[in-house]
């Protein structure tokens, strides 16, 4: 049984793709970066860092709808913001009179709720081409290229590694809780909740000792390989004109992107 | 998609960049030590095992349990990793959670990583490990029910820092957002508090050595035990507070000159607003008030004894 | 940077009298009491090929942790005439190449790349070595092109073969697997037997698969509770069906009674 929750890579064969995965890491924070500088408000900038996402969508060989279609996951969280429309600030819109309250939704609220939403958009688009583009291993090298302490990148790389087994032990033990969790006709089961909750805790009790278990397996295997405490990893990657000239060139898009932000 | 995103993990643009930034600051911090910190602890066994428990904690997040009508509780696993593991290690193991939540489903944002590794992580393991840290040579009972009380206090506190950080960045109306924030953790943090003491319980009883991992004696157990105990505090008594006077937080921030500092201002409050939700305001507020009392006495009491007994020895 | 490597190259591998592995009563017990070990005489001259069959819980895979000093310190194992002992476990690790039973266990890093240059690595050797010795190990276990895949990413057989991959690009002169084929189907314990005829390598090999000890070991090792209990010519104690049945085996040619 495969369950690919963790590969996020689409190989193929575009440009992108073979980036340096630290140009690809960097361009994504400055993107994210500079959505976040813009003002609320600033639409044509905002269309011009869209503009952008969509020229990367179409070079990396994976689609102009790719990023579109998966970024519908920051949806629920879009929620939050919306008390946002009720700012007191700006002229109102509206008066919604729910009876126990009264909701004013006002101009300048608008624009903020969705310049809010339009940046959070764009921003969760950007990471996922990063990850589509890249593969994981890779991105650990240019996060440890980008000076991140090594215990922390190894520790990802483990939780990377092992992600696929331990879910798959996850798997199983809630597949087993189903196999048992049959029903009389007529008879309302399903436990108490707090049997549900004791059952819950002893799966992650289980689970947790397997995963203990299991980590000083591994760390016999690393001993036997030589392992005496310090992590040591090869980074095969260089930087060649390409990659610095596309770094180059996407600060200078930014740029200009501010640019159209904030000097109209 | 078999991963579902619990409602604490910020995406990006919902945060401003000062305020990002601040909480960037307080996690690199806190993260570089971690990372010294653990080197001494755990050894070369430290690698493989945080690693594994990282996997761990992701997966176990998937462990959902049946509340009522449709919804379930989560599991956050913070507190029950700094307690098993040190909250040092801890720390570390929530960061690369939440970096892979955030880098792999874009599950919370990355420029505003530095919060959320700072709500989820952070808080958690100072809280939990800190009240842990206090009742280590109680009875089972007890220890248990300071974890779970730990778990709990963790969770609503990382729901209100969430919420003022939502609330700094002008995203979202404070007398709106902590209600709801609390109100949905609570009861989150209660699936968090039982899932932790029951979890632990099962190891106490199958693997007890795996507890005396992080060697409490070495570890400089008074500063997190008081810094545990000082933000349990402030989260307890604050919550209430902001809940029902939102007025007097935005005067005091306002005054500290901390508001205004993004591109805009947070909302003042208009009189019409202060009616709405006070039903649910009260409510919290009792709750978190009466809760928050039961812990205060049970940590001075459980402080009191540990005095106590320090002196006799 | 890289510390340059001991010579352990040009250590004198003694003539069969000296053997590459010599184990001398060894006694063990688990921290909880339990005697897993009792007095274990073992040699292993080098180019043999040794089974060591037996029931679970006989004290195989305890055995096996012995050879590179993750147990016992200070036990009466000798490596390649080296002693185990804290100043030899670097080398002693080097030249015991140990498989574990779960590859999943075995194969921690991002890639097959990764995981079979953790070994070299870590020895200290140079970069250009590391590459090459990946390479030369890859091709040993016929999975030239696997260097970028992502472990989860490969089925049961392939992460046997990678598993041991990593263990033979350090470049030992014991190859210590534990039950290499279970777990595996058919096509895959055949491709596996046939790589393992081809290895020139001496080995050590625990197993509950005495069809393939048929075909792969002339010497085999019977423990029993901690024993060894039979050591001798493959062929002559396979056909000893009583003895096999005693320790809980049965022989590859076993006819169920009808």
């Amino acid at each position: 049984m495969h369950v690919d929750i963790v590969d996020q890579y689409h190989f193929k064969n575009s440009w992108i793709h073979e980036l340096d995965p630290r140009v690809k890491v960097l361009i994504t924070v400055l993107f994210i970066l500079s959505n976040a500088i813009l003002p609320d408000g600033s639409w044509p900038a905002f269309a011009l860092s869209w503009l952008l996402l969509l020229v990367v969508n179409d070079q990396s060989g994976l689609g102009l709808g790719f990023t579109l279609k998966r970024s519908v996951v920051a949806l629920p969280f879009a929620l939050v913001a919306v008390s946002a429309l009720f700012s007191p600030h700006g002229s109102p819109l509206a008066v919604w009179d729910l009876g126990f309250i009264t909701l004013i939704p006002t101009d300048f609220g608008l624009i903020r709720f969705v310049s809010i939403l339009i940046r959070s958009w764009l921003s969760v688009q950007i990471a996922i081409l990063l990850v589509a583009t890249t593969q994981f291993p890779d991105l650990l090298h240019a996060l440890e290229h980008l000076r991140l302490p090594r215990t922390l990148t190894t520790i990802i790389a483990f939780l990377f590694r092992y992600l696929f087994v331990l879910t798959n032990e996850v798997f199983r033990i809630l597949r087993a809780r189903e196999a048992r969790s049959a029903g009389l006709p007529g008879v309302n089961g399903g436990g108490t909740l707090s049997w549900r909750i004791k059952t819950t805790g002893s799966m992650a009790g289980q689970l947790f000792l397997r995963s203990y278990e299991r980590s000083d397996r591994i760390y016999q295997a690393m001993i036997s390989r030589g392992y005496t405490g310090h992590i040591r990893t090869l980074n095969p990657h260089q930087m060649v004109r390409l990659d610095w000239f596309i770094l180059v060139a996407a600060i200078f898009l930014l740029l200009i992107i501010q640019f159209v932000g904030w000097v109209r | 998609m078999n991963y579902s995103p619990a409602p604490l993990h910020i995406p990006d643009g919902f945060l401003t960049i000062v305020v990002s930034l601040i909480f960037w600051l307080i996690t690199i911090g806190m993260v570089s030590l971690a990372v010294s910190k653990t080197n001494r602890s755990l050894g070369e066994k430290q690698i493989p095992i945080m690693g594994v428990m990282a996997a761990f904690i992701f997966a176990a997040q998937m462990l959902n349990f049946p509340i009522a009508g449709g919804t379930s509780g989560h599991f956050l696993g913070g507190t029950l990793a700094a307690i098993v593991l040190g909250p040092w290690a801890g720390i570390l193991v929530m960061t690369a959670v939440v970096g892979i939540q955030a880098l792999l489903f874009q599950d919370g944002g990355l420029l505003v990583m530095g919060a959320n590794i700072f709500n989820m992580g952070i808080l958690t393991a100072v809280i939990g490990y800190g009240l842990y840290r206090m009742v280590l040579h109680q009875k089972r009972g007890i220890r248990l029910a300071v974890a779970g009380g730990g778990a709990w206090i963790a969770t609503m506190a990382a729901a209100l820092i969430a919420s003022l950080q939502l609330w700094l960045s002008g995203t979202t109306r404070l007398e709106i957002v902590l209600p709801a924030m609390l109100g949905v953790h609570a009861l989150i943090g209660l699936g968090e508090a039982l899932i932790t003491v029951a979890a632990l319980a099962y190891i106490e009883q199958t693997r007890p050595d795996v507890l005396d991992l992080n060697n409490p004696a070495k570890e400089g157990g008074r500063g997190w035990i008081v810094a545990g105990v000082i933000i349990s505090l402030l989260a307890v008594l604050i919550s209430p507070l902001a809940s029902g006077n939102p007025d007097g937080l935005e005067k005091v921030a306002s005054d500290l000159g901390f508001l205004g500092s993004g591109l805009d201002a947070p909302f003042q409050l208009l009189p019409d607003y202060s009616i709405p939700f006070l039903g649910e305001t009260a409510l919290s507020t009792i709750l978190a008030g009466a809760v928050g009392a039961i812990v205060l006495i049970g940590i001075i009491f459980l402080l009191g004894r540990n005095l106590r007994r320090q002196d006799n020895s | 940077m890289p510390i340059k490597h001991q010579s352990i190259f040009e250590l004198q591998i003694p003539e069969c009298e000296g053997d590459i592995l010599q184990i001398q009563d060894l006694h063990f017990s688990y921290p909880d009491g339990h005697l897993a070990l009792r007095g274990i005489d073992l040699s292993v001259c080098e180019g043999e090929k040794v089974a060591l069959v037996g029931p679970n819980g006989a004290g195989k895979s305890t055995l096996m942790l012995h050879l590179n000093g993750i147990l016992g310190e200070n036990s009466p194992v000798s490596i390649a005439g080296l002693e185990i002992n804290k100043k030899n476990l670097p080398t002693i690790r080097a030249l015991v190449g140990l498989v574990f039973q779960n590859p999943d266990d075995q194969l921690f890093s991002p890639t097959v790349f990764d995981d079979v240059a953790f070994g070299p690595l870590h020895m200290g050797l140079p970069e250009e070595e590391v590459y090459k010795r990946v390479k030369k190990a890859l091709a040993d276990v016929h999975m030239n092109d696997f260097g970028d895949r992502l472990s989860h990413h490969l089925s049961m057989g392939q992460k046997k073969r990678i598993a041991i991959a990593t263990v033979l690009s350090m470049e030992p002169h014991i190859l210590v697997l534990d039950e290499p084929s279970a777990g595996l189907d058919p096509r895959s314990r055949r491709s596996l037997i046939n790589f393992l005829k081809g290895l020139p390598i001496t080995m050590l090999v625990s197993t509950h698969d005495l069809r393939m000890v048929e075909d792969l070991f002339p010497r085999m090792v019977i423990m029993d509770e901690g024993k060894i209990v039979a050591d001798g010519s493959s062929r002559e104690l396979l056909q000893d069906e009583e003895l096999l049945e005693a320790h809980g085996l049965e022989s590859p040619s076993h006819k169920v009674n009808s």
